[in-house]
């Protein structure tokens, strides 16, 4: 693992290390925790045990917490408009991810940043669920016919859809999976143990375990490492609040099994182990059987260990970029078969080709 | 290779670069500004890189990175220096600092400050330089206004003035301006920098209390007007001109809204240099 990454893990564990930083020291923190998405909940965590420097790295820190504070704001806005939007169709709305964190009062929320909304509704309903949103002013981003085609045909959400005047965006999904997916979780599950939000008519919050295994199995079949030292993050937290007593880690790894999801779901509590070891992990790591995958488990946490972590300074090395780009391919192909996954590369591929993206132009 | 850790306040700026004309653009304009040891914090590292595959060799290109980001893309290499100030202005304006940043200049006197926000086409910049140079004004800033929410206060951040087209003529003719180089075909036509005056360098860690807002509108030989505005005017005129007040949340309406609640809001209309620095003096007279 990276000397700075650990730097930064061990701060964020234990914040009182903050005391002794040099400037050097902070200006390599501050640096890769925003590149990480990490600079709001460093900010958090240090604020809540008062440990936030003096001088200029505060600042860093707490512009980012005010981003955060704000995005919060918006998210929990976002929240009260599809609840307003569905409400009258009597379909049990599950907020996943950010907004569930934020709405919820979860830990992994504090200083978090967030983005679009993702929400799990019945897959019976989710042509009404659809228009009803179209009604109330979301449409849908991806128009290209075989985008759409693809979206409805093989995916476990429809198209993105964005608010025509706000601009924000809302991921509707009907299961935490891919249809063509290798492993087939139970989206029944996570409606029956959702448990209702106050203020709210149609919205509700997944159960801790769910939470955390949908967290667990993005993380996996992402197939990006963009932002998943901030997701392992938010697990971690997951785990510190909510999984102190036997019982609820029991009920993690019962609902893992039950969702078809032991094997994703011990290879990202192994990463947050690596970041961010948490006590709880261990004995849900053993009720999950992890040690059946343990050799190819080993050399994929390996793979995730080179990969990790932006470049702040020289070009990506070899071994970074296969790293990278095996990690993409392993996560396409747990979403889909092989045939399924070359033909479907080919074709975003040549789309791509075709329609180069639009030019940026330096902005002063 | 240039590596060099600046004191542009309020930041620690590092700048990287094998550019020679960006080692000749600090050296021209940055020579007052401290220079900070290796061990130092750091606020942005900048770093402007040559073009990718044959871009390093034919039709040489530059590009800057700010951390692991490359917001723009690649220039004409001979665009390095000026493409710093753009990249500096973009990273502190897309940064959450805990600073509200708007787009506008900036000057001081004896601890007062008026903000001149940055409509395209008002003459913000020249009318800037000419405070600076022709009368006793303190420049804070050309481009970024910087205010503390904690304190409300505007904090200094002097950089070269980047001049535009006629303005570039204008400036050059004023006593004690110093301008650099022309930068022909950029985006924004021909850009010329003009350096902060010694005596604003010397007093560049320093902040200021703003008292006036005034919204400029040159045309040229135009009538000479000056009208108060109301402050909620003012507000939604100057809000447009924020970068980051709305991701600051409510700490950044707060810090506009008492931004606002010290200061008296105007705009003019001028059709010189003169008119426009005789509409600043009875502007600040009248407050008095």
């Amino acid at each position: 693992m990276r000397a700075d990454i650990v730097k930064l893990t061990h701060l964020m564990t234990a914040p009182s290390l903050s005391a002794d930083l040099s400037s050097s020291e902070w200006r390599e923190l501050i640096a890769l925790a925003r590149e990480e998405n990490l600079l709001g909940k460093l900010g958090a965590i240090l604020t809540s045990h008062d440990q936030i420097p003096k001088g200029s790295p505060a600042r860093h820190l707490v512009g980012a917490l005010m981003l955060s504070r704000r995005q919060r704001q918006s998210v929990t806005w976002e929240a009260h408009k599809i609840d307003q939007a569905l409400s009258e169709l009597d379909v049990p709305v599950v907020l996943l991810k950010g907004a569930a964190y934020a709405l919820g009062n979860f830990a992994s929320a504090d200083g978090r940043l967030f983005g679009d909304v993702d929400i799990l509704v019945p897959r019976e309903h989710i042509a009404r669920v659809e228009m009803q949103l179209r009604v109330h002013g979301w449409n849908s981003l991806k128009l290209d016919a075989y985008d759409q085609r693809y979206y409805r045909q093989w995916m476990h959400e429809i198209p993105p859809m964005m608010h025509v005047h706000r601009g924000t965006v809302i991921d509707v999904h009907h299961t935490i999976l891919p249809l063509t997916a290798r492993y087939r979780p139970d989206p029944a599950r996570i409606f029956s143990e959702a448990s209702r939000l106050n203020g709210f008519r149609c919205l509700r919050i997944p159960s801790p375990e769910d939470l955390v295994i949908h967290s667990c199995c993005h993380l996996v079949h992402e197939g990006e490492v963009d932002n998943i030292l901030r997701d392992i993050h938010d697990i971690a937290r997951l785990l510190e609040t909510c999984f102190s007593s036997h019982d609820a880690r029991m009920k993690l790894a019962q609902a893992a099994i039950h969702h078809d999801l032991q094997e994703p779901t011990s290879l990202a509590l192994l990463l947050v182990q690596q970041y961010f070891n948490r006590p709880e992990i261990a004995p849900i790591l053993d009720a999950l059987e992890a040690h059946n995958w343990q050799s190819s488990h080993a050399r994929l946490v390996n793979r995730y260990l080179r990969a990790i972590g932006p470049d702040l300074d020289s070009t990506p090395s070899w071994g970074k970029a296969l790293a990278r780009q095996l990690i993409y391919i392993r996560g396409h192909s747990l979403r889909m078969p092989l045939a399924m996954l070359l033909r479907h590369l080919v074709r975003k591929a040549w789309m791509q080709w075709r329609d180069k993206e639009p030019i940026r132009t330096a902005e002063n | 290779m240039l590596d060099t850790i600046l004191r542009i306040p309020p930041f620690n700026v590092r700048v990287r670069a094998p550019f020679a004309d960006v080692a000749a653009h600090l050296a021209r304009f940055y020579s007052a500004y401290e220079r900070l040891e290796g061990t130092a914090f750091v606020d942005f590292d900048v770093e402007l890189i040559p073009g990718g595959g044959v871009r390093r060799w034919w039709r040489k290109q530059v590009r800057f990175r700010a951390d692991a980001q490359m917001p723009f893309l690649p220039l004409p290499a001979d665009q390095a220096a000026p493409l710093l100030e753009w990249g500096l202005n973009w990273t502190i304006a897309s940064r959450s600092l805990g600073y509200l940043v708007l787009h506008a200049a900036v000057l001081a006197r004896e601890g007062r400050a008026v903000i001149l926000p940055g409509f395209p086409g008002a003459g913000k910049s020249t009318l800037c330089a000419s405070m600076c140079h022709l009368k006793d004004w303190q420049l804070f800033s050309d481009e970024l206004a910087i205010i503390d929410p904690a304190t409300r206060r505007l904090i200094a951040h002097p950089r070269p003035i980047s001049l535009k087209n006629e303005s570039i003529d204008l400036v050059s003719g004023f006593p004690g301006a110093r301008l650099g180089p022309l930068f022909h075909d950029t985006r924004k036509g021909t850009v010329a920098h003009a350096a902060v005056p010694e005596t604003s360098v010397l007093k560049a860690e320093s902040s200021a209390q703003a008292k006036w807002i005034v919204f400029p509108k040159f045309s040229k030989d135009g009538t000479t007007s000056i009208e108060e505005i109301t402050r909620a005017e003012a507000f939604t005129l100057i809000q447009q001109q924020s970068f980051n007040q709305e991701r600051m949340g409510d700490v950044g309406f707060d810090t506009l809204c008492s931004l606002l609640s010290e200061t008296r809001c105007y705009s003019i209309n001028y059709g010189s240099t003169d008119a426009g620095l005789r509409a600043i003096a009875s502007i600040v007279a009248e407050a008095d």
